[in-house]
């Protein structure tokens, strides 16, 4: 337990020891220390970004749903709508078409009818020319009562 | 320990360092004159009269040792520190260094100063370590020492000492103890000028009509320092050094007080596990405020 020359020693590797530690141990530490730090707090900043991110994209999908389900409703009652369109159509153009059919058809009977008449008259004045040349025989002029004939026929 | 030896031999063997300096003599009782020749003192009275210009061996070889060691293991981190993913020791040397710079950040507040922290680390692993050699039981380095130095230069076994707990020396203590009070008066001078340094030492507390007063108190403060930092660590170590002795004592009575004294060095162990944390915890934080008083300017 005596004070000695020691004292002195110790105060020189004491000082040697700081030394280095100032020099080459506590800087490089320290540096590294400092670099994982920024690079946590770059990394938590990063999921926080990546979150909210997250979150605007869900919005956004949530939003997407929403207006492609308004989109298909729309669509669905459009369709209906379309749909009872095309059935009336089709029925308006059945009964017009019907009523068509139907004119023309009554349109030919009367022609047909007309024609017919036409016929008969034609021949109803034949036979009655015939007739009454048979019946009058040569006293009748066929050329002087034809007109007359005519006539007789317009009239039935 | 040896049975042809007395327990207070054995004690006296134990406190004392390996010191080497200038030869002495008892040429009678209590009169010791210099031989001329340099060498190992033989005895505690030798090494105790061989004045300034000695050296204790064993402490400067265990605190070089235990400093380079600590080096050492630092270093090696250091030239492979990543930022990424550490590695074991990496994460160990991490652990201590955030400790460290969380307990400066916390007391010293003297703006950028690339020396406190270093120093704070140096300190807490060094004196650390110094302590922990306070836990190899006592007898082992010292017998081993003693065997192969009587073996190698046939001197008597009994004339070599060893003390392997550097911090109970006080030369080392205050040695370091000493470096911080270097330090001190350095940033005093450096951060308050000389005027203002002196003017702290003479014109508190009392005011510039007390001067003589006041520099004789803030002077005793101040030496204070250094001297309470030095001789705390010492008499901690000091004293729980001699209670492992003490209980080392009663391996030679008998197997019962074998026994106990095997249960009690245990248990002073495990308590010592936390003194010497403490102290060199102790040691550093108090560095730490002096150099941040050191740094402080008073108005």
């Amino acid at each position: 337990m005596n004070i000695n020359a020691t004292i002195i020693g110790q105060i020189i590797a004491f000082a040697v020891f700081v030394a280095f530690c100032m020099k080459y141990v506590w800087p490089p530490i320290m540096q590294a220390l400092e670099e994982r730090k920024k690079k946590i707090a770059d990394g938590l900043a990063a999921a926080e970004r990546g979150r909210h991110e997250q979150e605007l994209a869900e919005k956004r999908a949530q939003q997407v749903i929403h207006e492609a389900k308004e989109q298909a409703s729309e669509i669905v009652s459009q369709a209906q709508k379309r749909g009872n369109e095309i059935v009336d159509e089709s029925k308006n153009n059945a009964r017009v078409e019907g009523e068509r059919i139907l004119n023309s058809a009554k349109a030919e009977i009367e022609q047909e009818a007309n024609r017919a008449r036409d016929e008969l008259k034609s021949q109803v004045g034949g036979i009655a020319l015939a007739g009454a040349s048979k019946i009058l025989g040569r006293e009748i002029d066929e050329k002087a009562h034809t007109d007359l004939l005519d006539e007789l026929v317009s009239r039935i | 320990m040896a049975s042809e030896i007395t327990t207070s031999e054995y004690i006296k063997h134990h406190l004392q360092n390996l010191t080497f300096g200038q030869k002495q003599v008892e040429t009678e009782p209590g009169v010791w004159a210099p031989t001329g020749e340099w060498g190992f003192a033989m005895s505690s009275g030798e090494a105790a009269n061989m004045g300034f210009w000695s050296i204790n061996v064993d402490t400067m070889f265990m605190s070089i040792l235990l400093g380079a060691l600590m080096m050492w293991f630092f270093r090696s981190v250091a030239k492979k520190v990543s930022a990424g993913i550490p590695t074991a020791s990496q994460n160990f040397a991490e652990m201590i260094i955030d400790f460290i710079d969380d307990t400066v950040r916390g007391s010293f507040s003297g703006g950028k100063n690339n020396l406190v922290a270093p120093l704070a680390l140096t300190i807490f692993v060094w004196v650390f370590l110094m302590n922990l050699m306070d836990l190899i039981p006592v007898d082992i380095i010292p017998q081993i020492v003693m065997q192969s130095a009587g073996a190698i230069f046939g001197v008597d076994p009994h004339h070599v000492y060893f003390k392997i707990v550097p911090t109970t020396d006080p030369n080392a203590t205050l040695g370091m103890a000493i470096f911080v009070f270097l330090l001190m008066l350095y940033y005093s001078f450096k951060i308050k000028g000389t005027g203002g340094f002196i003017g702290e030492l003479t014109l508190q507390p009392f005011g510039k009509w007390a001067l003589p007063i006041n520099t004789v108190l803030e002077t005793v403060t101040l030496l204070s320092k250094p001297f309470s930092l030095g001789l705390r660590l010492f008499g901690n170590m000091y004293a729980g050094e001699m209670v492992f002795i003490l209980i080392a004592t009663m391996y030679g009575a008998g197997l019962v007080m074998g026994s106990f004294a095997g249960l009690l060095q245990v248990g002073w162990a495990i308590f010592h596990i936390l003194i010497i944390t403490l102290q060199a915890f102790i040691f550093m934080v108090l560095t730490t405020v002096y150099l941040d008083m050191a740094h402080q300017e008073h108005h």
